[in-house]
């Protein structure tokens, strides 16, 4: 028998699967991000990515850092465990400059926010009848928001 | 040296064959670790969020919080968290009623029916360790972090809308500005901070927690050990890390 010659149709074949092949290699490199499958099936720069937005509520702590005199007076009472931002809105700003001015919550309509009565709130949750209770004055007259008293 | 065809074809090939692969490597050598926040180890935290239904009075300050944290938007109307209120009539009780009046942005009306169980519901990205929204992504676009967090990239989604779709909770939406998926981030730039959620910052009652389930010494342990918690779905095997104390069968 003949030793096997007739191969050059194989090396053909062959030169055209290197070229498929380095097509998809380089349309690949090409296509998918440099730090995509560092972590997982994603770009790992989407994690510094979602980091990356600025802060707009500066957190309890950066608060009583500078406030302690205010929060001594609430380390007891009702509003104990409610943070500053909860009522006078986000104050990242704020935290960055203390020069930056902050407006007061109004105060009837910020009470009102949460002691509104509702049959869905749970029953242990105090709550009043705005209309009939007291005139239409700022709640804070008779119950001082840092230190609210029933 | 004769340069014909068949030799200038082979030698590119040649090239192609063995360039691509080396660029690539390069590529893969010299980009090194990714960038890691600093102080921050994600591989060391596996975030968690408890909801207790009986603490919620439905003031909406969450729903607000995270709209001014996150940008989200206001007109038209999005969520990345919102609140519910069941009314369950005794009369028919698979069928609730619930409403979302801007997603509880300006709280509640008094509910019209008299005589009914109703209980409010905050919802929020249930933070699925198997996330069917991660699962359908053609790109690669939204994916779970080391540290358990389901977030997107905005960058490079191509805003196809199957995620919205496989949310069995209707958790995500179309930002209107970058049309791309939008979600619940756990306010990933806070929490990787040492800082609460805006939602959890910002609840009057302690109606919400941040939990750290891989720190062994955070109180959420106790939490779940002495509480009758439950997930939302979980005939979805979805495997949330949304656990919701007290909550009502009629939830959906």
């Amino acid at each position: 028998m003949a030793p096997f010659r007739s191969y050059e149709h194989l090396l053909r074949l062959a030169a055209l699967f290197a070229v498929a092949i380095a097509f998809f290699v380089v349309l690949r490199w090409w296509l998918v991000p440099g730090d995509y499958g560092r972590l997982g099936p994603y770009r790992a720069g989407a994690l510094a990515l979602n980091q990356a937005k600025p802060i707009v509520y500066a957190g309890q702590i950066a608060c009583v850092g500078c406030h302690t005199d205010v929060a001594d007076l609430r380390k007891t009472n009702a509003h104990a465990q409610i943070s500053c931002e909860s009522c006078h809105g986000a104050l990242a700003v704020h935290a960055e400059d203390p020069s930056v001015a902050v407006k007061l919550p109004a105060p009837r309509a910020i009470c009102a926010v949460c002691h509104l009565p509702s049959a869905a709130k749970p029953p242990q949750f105090k709550t009043v009848d705005f209309n009939e209770h007291a005139d239409p004055g700022p709640c804070t007259t008779c119950h001082p928001a840092h230190a609210p008293r029933v | 040296m004769s340069f014909d065809r068949r030799a200038f074809l082979l030698q590119t090939g040649k090239w192609l064959v063995l360039t691509a692969p080396a660029v690539a490597a390069w590529e893969y050598v010299v980009s090194g670790e990714p960038e890691k926040a600093p102080g921050y180890d994600a591989s060391a935290h596996w975030w968690a969020m408890i909801i207790d239904i009986d603490r919620c009075i439905g003031c909406g300050r969450c729903v607000q919080a995270c709209k001014a944290e996150n940008g989200v938007s206001l007109e038209p109307q999005y969520f990345r968290t919102w609140v519910e209120r069941y009314e369950i009539d005794p009369d028919d009780p698979e069928h609730p009623h619930v409403e979302s009046p801007n997603g509880g942005y300006d709280g509640f009306p008094q509910p019209t029916k008299p005589g009914v169980k109703t209980f409010f519901v905050p919802k929020l990205c249930n933070q699925c360790a198997d996330s069917p929204c991660v699962q359908v992504c053609p790109v690669g676009a939204t994916f779970q972090t080391p540290d358990g967090v389901v977030l997107v990239d905005k960058e490079y989604c191509l805003g196809c809308r199957y995620c919205v779709q496989a949310c069995p909770y209707g958790c995500r939406f179309i930002d209107p500005e970058t049309h791309t998926a939008d979600k619940c981030t756990l306010c990933y730039h806070r929490i990787t901070k040492g800082l609460q959620t805006a939602c959890v910052e910002v609840c009057p009652t302690g109606a919400r927690y941040l939990g750290d389930l891989k720190d062994p010494n955070d109180p959420i342990h106790e939490y779940l050990r002495t509480h009758k918690v439950h997930v939302l779905k979980p005939q979805m095997a979805t495997h949330p890390k949304t656990f919701y104390n007290g909550l009502d069968g009629a939830v959906r």
